[in-house]
């Protein structure tokens, strides 16, 4: 695998955050080929080509979400720009934003462009006030530079970008929570269809992406939709940031480059360089906290044998029985002395807080598991709680009105069904269980 | 005007023909059969509906253009139908199953205090229970309370009963220019509130009680008087200067304990009325009386609804020989 950076090549270089540091080192080139040579058409036209699939969760191509927005003359378009970053694990978007912002503030321009927006936001999670200020000053120098505003370059096209702040909910990071909030009210998912694309913000067309996804875009209009898609590996295309973190000897962003080995990140000194303290690794959370977790041994190798790559297809191999998602890109490492059942707790305790309660099997039965892994992890559990927690997340998972309900039942159905042995070890030894740093050991499945 | 080429839809193996734009709940209920329950959607609320999941179906095919099945089940009072659409309802045991979980669900939380609710007896969680619930809980935790409040003269909360179907929200959007009436908090925590306690002054409040599915919204001027099942229902009209002033009068004896608005086949109201008739008419004489109301469909006050689901008691060998007298059966003669 080749060691292309897209995202993070510059960063590193003294004030990035400088519009003037910025140009010097290629930027605001697509803005220019976009308006001037390309023409919106030809943007979404490559941007196709380049197979970049959504970065924040869901994987769904950018090129053919852009292709379902309506494009009814007379309807004003919206371009909302998704970095209402809280998956836990997932910590990418603020990285970038926080170094790069014009690359954003750049992709969001060509990106409105393309859609035939003229107004766009960024909507930020409100806990990363810093990240407004960086973005807002980004904007107000590309203002001044003349990339946004009125009759960008001479083109006749006029783009109003804006940066709002959220309140630090995490439903608001699904599009249409993140549109209700947007136009000032409480941040409940819409009931969906009409979709965004149809029906979003104010009622108008609108298209929701990920800060990954649009970052993206100028390289992919700079140098071509195809050079981007011989990138990766089949339909996973070009890089993608990981935010490792966990039981690692090196966390942080890493730009990969779609395909690499999960063995090679996990140990290669590039990347993460090998578990900490020389210890073995237990479990993997690849996709943040909403993904289901994987044992060492399914990890690093597919139900079949083959090597596990950093890709939507491999790591998705084998459905949810032996297989997980890419995700969001926050990889969360366990070793051995980690607690499944406390961290599935830990996990069940955020999907319970964060639930918004308008649909009634995700605000009851968040809240429930969490009960019940409250118990079992602290000594009460009983027997049938195990089978109780099967049956409950799947009485919450696909019945909800977003996807958080999914995102609830997911790690809880996934830690019980691979390590089962360590809930049951719990249930029957709730002394040595709840002893402070007690953990089940399972040699089979450490790596 | 030309007419409209009409949209034909499969609900359990019946086709119905109905209007493009009508959701699948409205086509079963057109059809009359295999109608799935609705805790959420209201008719008459705009954006009421998709919340409280037990009207889930099964879309085995989308459409004659696309028959592909839809990957999850789906709020059948939302979705709307399309040509060719076939749906699985009471034949889906997948769609039995989820149902069974929201009623689980719905119910983990509730306090389950029919003995004591005004709503007993017309609740449709009641219902939902009956047909669908399990006969013990598996939840064993504590339930979620919260304080009675008083909003307004007329109309008191009682949140720890409230499933958050958000049909009072609707219903205080529609009536009033600025918003009076929401949801405050998150997940199972959240309620139902004004802000900060102020009442909903508006001369349509009282309407809230009758849209509330459960006994969270009920009426001050009729709690604990009676259970709704001694009281007899009759409609009844008048001459309001505010609303149409049709109602159901409620009675015992001689008295008009409550007034409500007159609710259809699937419990929704067919005319929003005022407080004035709601709180503060309640003499015969206030009335034209047009006649006694059928019950129907709606709740356990519709006598013996329930009579023939119940499982028999089993009767030891004396039932064979005995004539039949004071058996289950012959109760039920």
């Amino acid at each position: 695998m080749g060691k292309i950076k897209i995202l993070t090549k510059d960063i590193g270089t003294p004030n990035l955050q400088n519009i003037d540091v910025y140009i010097s080192k290629g930027g605001y080139a697509s803005v220019e080929k976009a308006i001037k040579t390309l023409g919106p058409d030809a943007v979404v036209e490559e941007v196709k080509k380049s197979g970049l699939r959504g970065r924040g969760g869901a994987g769904f191509p950018t090129g053919m979400k852009w292709s379902f927005i309506d494009k009814t003359p007379g309807k004003s378009r919206y371009l909302v720009c998704n970095a209402d970053e809280s998956e836990p694990g997932t910590f990418k978007d603020r990285y970038l934003m926080a170094e790069n912002p014009h690359v954003l503030i750049e992709g969001m321009i060509t990106s409105s462009f393309a859609l035939g927006a003229n107004r766009s936001y960024i909507y930020v999670r409100g806990e990363l006030i810093y990240v407004v200020r960086i973005l807002q000053k980004a904007i107000d120098e590309a203002k001044a530079k003349g990339y946004l505003g009125k009759n960008i370059l001479g083109s006749g096209f006029d783009l109003d970008l804006n940066v709002t702040c959220g309140a630090g909910a995490y439903i608001c990071g699904e599009e249409t929570a993140l549109i209700e909030s947007l136009e000032g009210k409480r941040g409940n998912p819409r009931i969906k269809p009409p979709f965004p694309a149809i029906a979003g913000l104010w009622g108008m067309p609108t298209v929701v992406n990920n800060v990954e996804s649009i970052a993206a875009v100028p390289w992919i209009v700079v140098n071509g939709g195809e050079e981007y898609a011989k990138l990766g590996i089949g339909k996973s295309t070009g890089t993608k940031l990981i935010s490792a973190g966990g039981h690692i000897n090196k966390p942080g962003v890493y730009e990969i480059e779609l395909g690499v080995p999960v063995e090679e990140f996990i140990y290669s000194d590039e990347y993460c360089g090998g578990i900490w303290k020389n210890r073995k690794l237990k479990a993997v959370v690849a996709g943040g906290s909403s993904v289901p977790i994987l044992p060492a041994n399914l990890i690093t190798k597919t139900a079949n044998g083959e090597a596990r790559l950093m890709s939507y297809e491999s790591l998705s191999d084998g459905g949810f029985a032996t297989g997980t998602m890419l995700g969001s890109g926050g990889f969360i490492a366990y070793d051995e002395t980690a607690c499944i059942v406390k961290n599935t707790w830990n996990f069940a305790r955020f999907y319970h807080h964060e639930s918004c309660g308008q649909c009634s099997p995700c605000r009851e039965g968040t809240g429930w598991m969490e009960k019940v892994l409250h118990n079992i992890e602290h000594g009460h559990g009983k027997p049938s709680d195990i089978d109780l927690l099967v049956d409950v997340a799947k009485k919450i998972e696909g019945n909800t009105i977003c996807p958080l309900g999914d995102a609830a039942a997911w790690p809880v159905a996934s830690a019980v069904r691979h390590f089962r042995d360590e809930f049951e070890w719990h249930i029957k030894n709730p002394s040595a269980a709840t002893q402070p740093g007690a953990v089940f050991r399972n040699e089979a499945v450490l790596a | 005007m030309s007419e409209i080429s009409l949209f034909k839809v499969t609900i359990d193996g019946e086709e119905v023909e109905v209007a493009p734009g009508t959701t699948i709940l409205q086509a079963a209920r057109q059809l009359g059969k295999h109608v799935p329950p609705a805790m959420c959607y209201y008719t008459k609320l705009q954006g009421s509906g998709g919340k409280c999941r037990t009207c889930i179906v099964k879309v085995t095919a989308g459409s004659t253009k696309d028959p592909r099945p839809m990957p999850k089940l789906v709020a059948s009072c939302r979705t709307p139908v399309m040509d060719g659409m076939v749906v699985a309802n009471e034949t889906s045991p997948e769609v039995i199953e989820a149902r069974k979980g929201v009623t689980e669900f719905l119910l983990i939380n509730h306090p389950l205090d029919c003995p004591i609710c005004d709503q007993a007896g017309e609740c449709h969680l009641q219902d939902l229970g009956y047909e669908h619930g399990a006969q013990k809980t598996r939840y064993d935790f504590e339930r979620r309370t919260f304080d009675k409040i008083d909003i307004g003269p007329y109309v008191q909360l009682h949140m720890t009963r409230c499933i958050l179907c958000y049909r009072c929200v609707y219903t205080a959007d529609q009536i009033t220019d600025k918003r009076v009436h929401g949801v405050l908090d998150r997940g199972d925590h959240s309620e139902i509130s004004t802000y900060i306690e102020k009442a909903i002054t508006n001369d349509f409040s009282g309407n809230v009680i009758d849209v509330c599915p459960v006994g969270a919204l009920t009426d001050k001027t009729f709690r604990f008087k009676s259970r709704v099942w001694f009281t007899k229902p009759v409609y009844a009209h008048r001459n309001c200067p505010k609303c149409t002033g049709k109602v159901t009068l409620w009675y015992k004896g001689d008295d008009v304990l409550r007034v409500t608005g007159r609710k259809d086949k699937w419990g929704e109201l067919e005319d929003f009325i005022c407080n004035t008739c709601r709180f503060e008419t309640k003499k015969t004489a206030d009335w034209v009386i047009e006649g006694v109301v059928n019950v129907d469909r709606h709740s356990v006050i519709s006598q013996n609804k329930y009579t023939l689901k119940a499982e028999k008691p089993v009767v030891p060998e004396l039932a064979s020989k005995h004539t039949g007298e004071g058996t289950w059966d012959h109760q039920l003669k």
